[in-house]
């Protein structure tokens, strides 16, 4: 099992308040790998880091080998790296297919491209995979119209449409009906060992993450507090302390 | 068929009314070039103001650099220009009408060609800016284009430049200058039609509606905002060479860089008729010209607080301009709605059918 990620010592600072303080992990090919910590913990400013949206302090990451963190967000998103963000983005004043359709992967694009249509093979693709989260009743609606969690699922659906290797999700299920959430959990799964994608997730609800990652990192302060299956996170002390927010005395000890 | 018929019959109606316009009114001929010239500027505008969310203030820059580049080669081409623009006319030349037609027709490629490499270099400079910024940054563009031009002696400065004179009938004149401005409306348009058709307009409409996540999403913004701007750039600098020549004589503020009407009335035209949609700017610019034209007829000495009250009820009351407000209004009428038929069959089985067809898919791809 190979690691599709490579971070190794990634560290990052705002002013004077370090988000991430020289993490170092792997995501392994083929899994789900689940990112946990409280609030403020510096999970997002991870993902930024590793899609290129603000350069890193110091440190190297490293995506199947390569070394991205020198490389634009564009670049790194048509390497077939991709994320979702937790307050969710889509194409809103277009409707599903189209938003589907612009998400067709980039990275064979050129001038003359440009201007072609879609065949219909992809407007199929487009199709089946709104099926697949269950919006294909909706496809012809304006997308900002939609439900939030709608959105979520779409949002989900458009990354899938880009055919990425590696998915990193900011909180899929936040904001999501509970009774969504199983078929959502699902459509995880399904991406992974269906579609062959790559996940890295992360989520606050603890009963889903437990239940999909195989692996889990949890950080604090910005910096790695342990790693290890779920059932090993779930006991391991530290993390309980860090979410009931113990953590100080626990330095004191 | 029977819908197949209806789609075209708007676009065959605006052929067939363009065409036979001069002939069932030959005294507004010069009217209705205008027209075609106002719906080129709405048109160009849309496609970066309405498809792609950035409100340029500035594209009548390009209009007027081909305009000056197009009287630059027709003159250039059999005198010296300098020698020509500072005898302020003064001294009498003459062009054949061979001469005359082969500088246009240069001209005419050259301004659209020229207008376009300015877009170019223009749009590497400036697309770092976004929305208010990139309104005032290509306004002071516009702005000191005018001014600079002024100042250049060469292209006769703020005396402006006399062109070349039509060698034949000034009716023949009116309708030659007629046919090119609505030839090259009609390809502008149908060129606009195929292209928002494809990927070129749903990734206009994707940076429109959130730049970062077309970012996030790997999609060539820059080239696509460059594009854009280009094809604007292109038929507006034609327009601009058509517009002078049509007048007869260019000066910078107010025939070439006129950025405050002109300039304005093509982003007033789009939002009127409805902007980010193929047909608004064509029923804008026809609307935005008849009134002006009625006003400046009828209301003389209040002509500009008509305009002003018609800008003000259009931004109030109608945001989304006439199509958007159809659309919004009849939305099943453009295909927004919940697709009925699949509602209405069983529920769609999530584990067979399109699990499996994507799955083929991705083991295709690999």
């Amino acid at each position: 099992m190979s690691a599709m990620i490579e971070c190794e010592g990634v560290t990052k600072a705002f002013g004077g308040i370090v988000a991430n303080n020289e993490i170092t992990l792997e995501v392994p090919e083929g899994r789900i790998t689940g990112l946990i910590g409280p609030n403020g913990s510096g999970k997002t400013t991870l993902f930024n880091s590793i899609v290129g949206y603000h350069p890193v302090d110091a440190g190297s990451i490293k995506f199947e080998g390569r070394e991205i963190s020198d490389l634009r967000v564009q670049q790194i998103a048509r390497l077939g790296l991709l994320r979702t963000f937790q307050q969710t983005r889509i194409y809103s004043k277009m409707n599903c297919v189209d938003n589907m359709l612009i998400s067709v992967p980039h990275r064979t694009q050129t001038y003359r491209t440009m201007f072609s249509k879609y065949p219909p093979e992809v407007t199929e693709r487009a199709e089946d995979l709104l099926e697949f989260v269950g919006l294909y009743e909706k496809r012809f609606l304006i997308s900002g119209d939609l439900s939030f969690g709608q959105q979520k699922l779409l949002e989900f659906a458009m990354a899938l449409m880009n055919e990425p290797r590696l998915l990193l999700l900011d909180e899929p299920t936040a904001g999501i009906n509970p009774t969504l959430i199983n078929g959502l959990i699902d459509r995880l799964r399904r991406a992974t060992s269906e579609l062959g994608v790559t996940l890295f997730v992360i989520e606050h609800n603890m009963p889903v993450i437990m239940g999909l990652a195989d692996n889990i990192y949890c950080l604090a302060n910005g910096r790695l507090l342990a790693h290890g299956p779920p059932e090993k996170i779930q006991n391991d002390q530290r993390v309980i302390n860090a979410y009931l927010g113990a953590h100080y005395y626990l330095d004191s000890d | 068929m029977n819908t197949r018929l209806r789609r075209t019959l708007p676009y065959a109606g605006l052929l067939i009314a363009g065409i036979a316009a001069p002939f069932l009114f030959p005294d507004y001929t010069f009217q209705f070039t205008v027209l075609w010239v106002m719906i080129l500027f709405a048109l160009t505008w849309d496609i970066l103001g309405g498809q792609m969310g950035y409100n340029s203030l500035g594209n009548i820059a390009f209009f007027g650099v081909g305009m000056y580049i197009c009287a630059v080669v027709q003159i250039g081409l059999y005198y010296d220009v300098a020698q020509y623009t500072a005898s302020y006319g003064a001294v009498k030349v003459e062009f054949t009408a061979e001469q005359y037609f082969t500088g246009l027709a240069v001209g005419l490629i050259a301004a659209g060609l020229g207008a376009m490499v300015f877009s170019v270099i223009l749009g590497w400079v400036v697309f770092g800016l976004r929305g208010p910024y990139f309104a005032i940054g290509t306004l002071g563009v516009a702005l000191s284009a005018g001014e600079l031009t002024g100042a250049w002696d060469y292209v006769g400065g703020g005396g402006g430049i006399a062109l070349p004179i039509y060698p034949g009938e000034p009716d023949d004149r009116s309708l030659f200058f007629y046919a090119l401005c609505f030839v090259l409306a009609m390809i502008l348009f149908f060129l606009l039609r195929w292209i928002y058709l494809g990927r070129f307009g749903l990734a206009a409409n994707a940076i429109r509606d959130d730049e970062e996540k077309a970012e996030g999403m790997g999609i060539h913004t820059m080239r696509y905002k460059t594009v854009g701007w280009a094809i604007a750039a292109f038929f507006l600098g034609i327009s601009g060479a058509l517009f002078g020549n049509m007048i007869g004589f260019i000066e910078p503020l107010e025939v070439a860089f006129p950025t405050v009407t002109f300039g304005l009335f093509m982003v007033v035209m789009c939002l009127l008729g409805g902007r980010g949609t193929l047909w608004g700017p064509v029923i804008g610019a026809t609307l935005f010209h008849t009134f002006k034209e009625v006003t400046w007829t009828y209301l003389l000495g209040w002509q500009w607080v008509a305009l002003g009250a018609l800008i003000v009820v259009s931004v109030v009351f109608f945001q989304q301009g006439i199509v958007g407000w159809v659309k919004e209004k009849w939305p099943e009428k453009f295909g927004i709605a919940v697709d009925d038929r699949a509602l209405a069959e069983t529920e769609p089985d999530l584990d067979e059918a399109p699990s499996q067809r994507l799955r083929r898919q991705t083991e295709a791809a690999q």
